[in-house]
């Protein structure tokens, strides 16, 4: 009996500036696939179903096991993980396309620096004194530490970016992954204490006024961050330390 | 004063945090990584992070965890250093805590700590089931901080190829790859120190990233640099097997009182729930009753092994057993370890905290690596640093689990201090070396990527290559080894190598050539492969993870010693050195009762 079979379509381009294809792939089935060993069996037979010789397709990916955040791209019209992505599960032909508001590289792959830069913005730290031993960080309650853990778990994916409407060609909202890292930074009892440059970084174009609660970034998450809380959380923050500036005069 | 230049190459737990202290000695630190560092491997860091804190009052403390380290790594690390990181080890907690670490929290508001394999003591603390994430986003953000100030310069993207070094043999720079672009290039600097991780994808699939391929490692060793104790290799014993990865399920679900077992009844068909206690076979609490299910991971995966090949009662005749943590609460699973569970569901599709896992053992993490001397985490290589996995000084003959992000974050700030010292006592700096000798290494690598590149002919195709090596290092060189069996790996691994000279890249573009990438780096796996399988054949004795049937005992009267392979024009050499046990007596070896 011939092996079974699917097809996956992948939207390739060799650069952002050349001309873009789509490919399709005809794969041989096995139990518990998913599109990481899709993308891999592409690169050790790169040809097309048509039998044209084709390349293997460049994308990035580490860890494969949903914490890098490396491998995120549309599949079936949905932004997600690859390697989560299991091929029982999706709706064949599968349809591959990079995630289209970060700057392309080259097939799945793209830049997304941007966000890395953000929290730098943001700045997204704990500003400790020094390495050097000085005890034990502060206290935290059990109930805090979940609510941090939580936001913690961000793993820079740009997933939420890519759903999001406010991202575009006309507005530049940093995103829900960017605010939420301020909320988590803004709780920390340390961090608290630095809160107001985090939401000065968060006025202005691109700031948090740019969301309009379409709130589709929390239905994205792969690592069901609480967003929709953060961007209402830190709107608040905002408002509050707006209001505190115009009194002081600054 | 001349300012000195400091690269450091690898962003994981230990790159970050050598950038830190090279920052901190207020000099600049050209941090170079493959990934954004923030998606580097110490994010797939489960169960946690050791330190005799003695928070829960059981009269735990640093010599009781050094003790335990030592002991479980079969008495081959050489002891000051290791007694140096338990005792450094309570103070790196704090640190990551002020850093703002979400460690989990006692009703107090302190720390939490749990037990880990190999110890009777909870001495873990940790972040759910996702501590390598949060202390590698902790020491991200702190490096993130320097960035902002420019103490800390990233290229992220590039990929080390070689050490740039001067006609006495002195490192003098690096050479790298743009990946985006396939440019090669030299870096001046005075110190380089290497934190590159592990070198899973020697053995095709394993727990590690896809990053984890060891290929900075070997182009050090075939520039001079000695590889010490290569053929001591941990295989996890509980892992989701998969196609292309096989994904961790952390030795915290046992932590926290998870139960490994097989039915008693070989093939039994019912559902796992439906098979009574009385008929369950709980083979680690059976046969080791002081430690159970907390053995060490070498004692576990050998353990595992017998019962699935010899006494053949794996689950429905599948290589498998059970990691039952069905009977544990599930507020404290949620709280405790829904990281993995989570993992554990979305790939297979059945809920853990009702269904028993399936798991069975796999290559996990190197115990050897680069050589690095008794004090500066420094290699043989003058102005050469290493730290993290891709040395060996820490875990002896077996690593015990939550050791591994201690001892990253204890040596990189070591090798990071010590790199400055260095590059500040040197008479004459970098910029003093000719421009000759980064050029000559430039066009060295760059005619490598060239030759591959027109080479049309070729028949083979590098994931082949890598799945065939995979699958005999996997097969011959992990859980079991015999010394025929070794002897057959060498000869394949030769046949790899030549057929390696006939690969097809399939493609040539200059523009995010993966393919290239990965060649070159396969062409360095296929060295360290040759490294580990000749160190695993001359070592005749059982140590540790290192398991010999045909010489099942520890043989400290012939292979107390330290293996150190070198490159000779082309050729593996293995000699030895004494390991220094100067503060621990030697002594058996054993699970079945208490220390």
């Amino acid at each position: 009996m011939a092996d079974k079979t699917f097809i996956v379509k992948i939207k390739r381009q060799q650069r952002s500036d050349e001309a873009v294809r789509w490919e399709e792939y005809e794969l041989r089935y096995r139990p518990h696939m998913n599109v990481i060993i899709c993308l891999r069996d592409i690169a050790e037979k790169p040809f097309t179903r048509s039998g044209s010789e084709s390349t293997p397709v460049s994308y990035e990916a580490n860890c494969l096991e949903e914490i890098c955040g490396a491998c995120a791209m549309i599949v079936n019209g949905k932004p997600r993980q690859a390697c989560t992505a299991l091929v029982d599960d999706l709706e064949k032909p599968i349809r591959l396309e990079p995630l289209t508001k970060f700057p392309l590289i080259r097939d799945l792959q793209v830049d997304r620096s941007s966000m890395f830069e953000n929290l730098k913005r943001t700045k997204c730290w704990i500003p400790i004194d020094g390495t050097y031993d000085l005890g034990p960080g502060p206290r935290m309650s059990p109930e805090t530490q979940e609510v941090g853990y939580a936001l913690s778990q961000c793993i820079t994916c740009g997933n939420c970016l890519e759903i999001c409407p406010k991202v575009n060609e006309n507005s530049h909202f940093v995103g829900a992954a960017i605010v939420s890292q301020v909320r988590l930074f803004n709780m920390h009892p340390t961090g608290k204490m630095h809160a107001g440059p985090r939401l000065e970084a968060l006025m202005g174009p691109g700031g948090i006024e740019d969301c309009d609660n379409a709130q589709n970034c929390v239905k994205v998450c792969p690592k069901g961050i609480p967003l929709t809380e953060s961007l209402a959380a830190v709107n608040g923050q905002v408002l509050v330390h707006a209001v505190k500036s115009f009194f002081r005069g600054s | 004063m001349r300012q000195p230049k400091i690269i450091i190459v690898g962003g994981g737990l230990a790159g970050l945090m050598a950038a830190i202290r090279v920052a901190e000695a207020g000099v600049t630190a050209d941090l170079f990584s493959i990934v954004p560092v923030k998606r580097s491997h110490s994010v797939c860091a489960q169960g946690g992070i050791n330190a005799a804190k003695n928070l829960k009052g059981e009269g735990d403390s640093t010599w009781k965890h050094f003790d335990d380290t030592i002991y479980g790594g079969d008495f081959l690390a050489n002891q000051p250093l290791v007694k140096g990181m338990c005792e450094a080890a309570p103070a790196i907690i704090d640190l990551l805590d002020r850093m703002g670490v979400m460690f989990n929290r006692t009703p107090e508001g302190l720390l939490d700590f749990r037990r880990f394999g190999g110890t009777l003591y909870h001495r873990t603390a940790f972040a759910g089931a996702t501590t390598g994430q949060q202390l590698l986003y902790a020491l991200d953000e702190q490096v993130r901080r320097f960035e902002a100030e420019d103490k800390v310069k990233k290229f992220e993207g590039w990929t080390f190829l070689s050490a740039v070094l001067d006609h006495t043999g002195v490192c003098r720079g690096i050479c790298a790859m743009d990946l985006k672009t396939m440019e090669i290039k030299t870096f001046a600097c005075d110190a380089a120190i290497f934190c590159t991780g592990g070198i899973g994808a020697v053995f095709g699939r394993s727990t590690n990233s896809v990053v984890c391929t060891g290929s900075a490692q070997s182009a050090l060793f075939q520039q001079g640099a000695y590889y010490a104790n290569g053929e001591f290799i941990q295989v996890h014993p509980t892992a989701i097997p998969g196609e292309d990865k096989l994904r961790l399920m952390s030795e915290s679900a046992r932590g926290e009182g998870g139960r490994v077992w097989v039915p008693k009844t070989p093939q039994d068909p019912r559902p796992a729930r439906q098979i009574p206690e009385t008929e369950r076979f709980y083979f680690l609490e059976e046969w080791y009753p002081k430690y159970g299910n907390l053995v060490p991971r070498d004692v576990a995966t050998r353990a595992i092994h017998k019962v699935v090949y010899e006494m053949k009662m794996g689950l429905a005749g599948d290589p498998a057993v059970y990691l039952d943590v069905t009977h544990i609460p599930r507020e404290v699973l949620e709280r405790k370890l829904e990281g993995i569970l989570e993992i554990y569901e979305k790939f297979v599709g059945v809920d853990p905290h009702v269904e028993p896992m399936k798991v069975f053992p796999a290559m996990h993490y190197t115990m050897g690596g680069l050589w690095v001397d008794n004090e500066n985490q420094a290699t043989n290589i003058p102005g050469v640093y290493a730290a993290g996995e891709c040395e060996y000084q820490y875990h002896g003959a077996n690593r015990l689990g939550a050791n591994s992000l201690v001892s990253c974050i204890y040596g990189g700030g070591i090798a990071g201090a010590a790199a400055v010292r260095y590059a500040r006592s040197l008479e004459s700096g970098c910029e003093n070396t000719s421009p000759a000798v980064y050029e000559r290494e430039r066009v060295r690598q760059q005619d490598i990527s060239d030759a591959l590149l027109n080479q049309h002919t070729g028949t083979e195709n590098p994931l082949t290559i890598w799945r065939e090596m995979g699958d005999i290092m996997t097969e011959n060189v992990t859980v079991i080894r015999y010394n025929a069996a070794l002897q057959k790996t060498l000869l394949k691994l030769d046949e790899l190598s030549e057929r390696f000279k006939r690969i097809n890249l399939q493609d040539r573009t200059q523009w995010s050539n993966q393919t290239l990438n990965f060649v070159r780096e396969l062409g360095n796996m296929l060295v360290l492969a040759k490294v580990i399988t000749l160190g695993a054949l001359a070592r005749n004795e059982t140590r540790g993870a290192h398991y010999k049937p045909e010489f099942p005992d520890r043989d400290d009267k012939n292979w107390l010693k330290t293996t150190k392979a070198s490159w000779n024009a082309g050729k593996i050499q293995l000699e030895y050195e004494a390991v220094d046990t100067s503060l621990l007596p030697l002594r058996e070896r054993k699970y079945t009762a208490a220390k």
